[in-house]
């Protein structure tokens, strides 16, 4: 149990959360750039660009839409994310050092399934609404594996508390002990973000899903809070398997930072290297083969954590 | 003191939620406020330092509410929700009910003899809890579960129209099942 974070650490968090979140859009654009031919150098300015266009952009109006609904659920995607990192250790220390740290980052990261499904549903229109339950059934099918990796990290270390997680692993990183509890951490990841193989939910093929209808400021937001929740899942990999703040010569938080860039820009490079997934087939993947090996790397950890 | 006033805004907006899962006329806001007035119940369990149970109710409200809202969207008359549509039926019988509930709970905080010796708060109140909940009773609860689990099993086996003959073959020889939506795993 860490010390509390000063108050300009918090104030430092959703704003480093922005900058890294960023980051993950620009090397998104980059990527973009670079498949299409252009210069990848210029489009590192891309998202400031796309978010000046957007300020001065009208926002939309929809006679028959939900309006009170459709504006709480885009900004409730930034807002869950930076709720959900209030129990990241940084350097030590974390907002809110709860006892039930991972229940809770859990908790806050679901809240984007009532965001997304809020912004497809209020917009009135049949591709938001198709993209808002294409992510509920996506949910379904990341949630349970996604559920036991974080339980098998808490298992590793005997407690819900993430500092303590972070302390488990002075020996060896849960990543190297846990592998598949890693790997689909990292996917889960992806999925809730709606990210990559797994971005159905706001695909072309709607015309944008459940973000289809958002303009101006409102796409704004929903757009920066996709990023800012890969970013946040992302980050929370570093506490719960890649030992978090450890690592020679550098301070502390300088490794919780390089270790949360280096696992957002694999999310990102992922994303733009794998086919979009259908989530009916991800689903069966998700029951049938994640479930089991999720199970089972419990069982494995938990006989370890019982002999050693 | 702020325990109280925390206590007292959650327990009104609570229950503010709850009359508005009535009032709104559109599906998709009744259960938002559902869910709003079950996350405000929740922090009143924080307010007792059950964290644990406290986390887990927003958790698995949300989940549940966004599960629930595609069953209730799905076999409504109207399809669409956002028309304009209520959740009042029976209002007489309904009422009548709901004033006996409450009047019966109401009565219950003042019968029930409260310890009013303070021995502070437990170290792991949600152990506590749970000890004082199962532990004598962990043998029934375990049965309970099993048969929630059979009986949601055996619920989709019977409402299911596609069964193993129909997916491996009359004969149940088919290697690979006949199904209409191929899943990923190659089945």
């Amino acid at each position: 149990m860490g010390e509390p974070m000063p108050l300009w650490g918090v104030l430092l968090l959703p704003i480093g959360l922005l900058l890294l979140g960023y980051g993950a859009a620009a090397w998104s654009a980059m990527l973009t750039a670079r498949a299409g031919g252009a210069p990848a150098s210029a489009a590192a300015s891309a998202p400031a660009r796309e978010t000046a266009r957007l300020l001065v952009e009208q926002r939309r109006t929809i006679p028959g839409a939900d309006t009170v609904l459709w504006r709480l659920g885009g900004a409730a995607v930034p807002v869950a994310a930076i709720l959900s990192v209030l129990v990241l250790p940084v350097a030590g220390r974390s907002a809110a050092d709860l006892s039930v740290g991972v229940v809770w980052f859990n908790a806050m990261e679901v809240l984007i399934w009532v965001a997304v499904w809020t912004v497809g549903w209020g917009a009135d229109s049949v591709w938001g609404l198709v993209g808002a339950y294409r992510f509920l059934v996506q949910g379904l099918a990341y949630a349970l594996p996604h559920m036991f990796a974080l339980t098998t990290a808490a298992l590793g270390a005997g407690s819900l508390r993430v500092s303590d997680i972070v302390q488990a692993q002075e020996g060896v990183w849960f990543a190297a002990l846990m592998p598949v509890a890693f790997g689909v951490y990292l996917l889960s990841a992806m999925a809730m973000a709606y990210w990559g193989p797994f971005d159905q939910a706001v695909a072309r093929d709607l015309a944008g899903g459940a973000g289809a209808e958002l303009a101006g400021v409102d796409r704004l937001v929903f757009r920066a809070g996709r990023y800012l929740m890969l970013t946040a899942a992302a980050a929370m990999a570093v506490p719960l398997f890649l030992g978090g703040g450890a690592g020679p010569l550098l301070p502390e938080w300088t490794w919780t930072v390089l270790k949360a860039a280096a696992v957002l820009a694999l999310l990102v490079w992922l994303g733009h290297r794998l086919p979009t997934v259908r989530m009916d087939r991800f689903t069966e993947v998700g029951w049938v083969v994640l479930i089991p090996a999720t199970l089972l790397q419990a069982l494995v950890v938990a006989i370890f954590a019982l002999v050693v | 003191m702020v325990q109280a006033v925390v206590f007292a805004i959650c327990a009104a907006a609570s229950v503010a939620a709850g009359i508005a899962v009535f009032r709104v006329d559109s599906m998709a806001r009744a259960t938002l406020a559902l869910l709003a007035s079950f996350v405000l119940a929740a922090i009143t369990l924080l307010l007792l330092d059950l964290s644990y149970l406290g986390v887990l109710v927003i958790l698995m409200m949300t989940m549940e509410m966004m599960i629930m809202i595609v069953f209730m969207v799905m076999y409504m008359m109207n399809p669409a929700g956002l028309m304009p549509m209520t959740m009042v039926h029976n209002n007489r019988g309904a009422l009548a009910i709901s004033i006996g509930v409450f009047a019966v709970l109401a009565a219950g905080i003042f019968i029930v003899p409260w310890p009013d010796t303070r021995p502070g708060t437990p170290a792991d109140p949600t152990l506590q809890l749970a000890e004082a909940i199962m532990g004598s009773k962990m043998l029934v609860m375990m049965v309970v579960g099993m048969v929630l689990f059979a009986t949601m099993v055996a619920t989709t086996v019977l409402s299911t129209d596609r069964g193993r003959y129909d997916r491996y073959g009359d004969d149940l020889r088919r290697s690979r099942p006949d199904d209409p939506i191929r899943g990923g795993a190659g089945r």
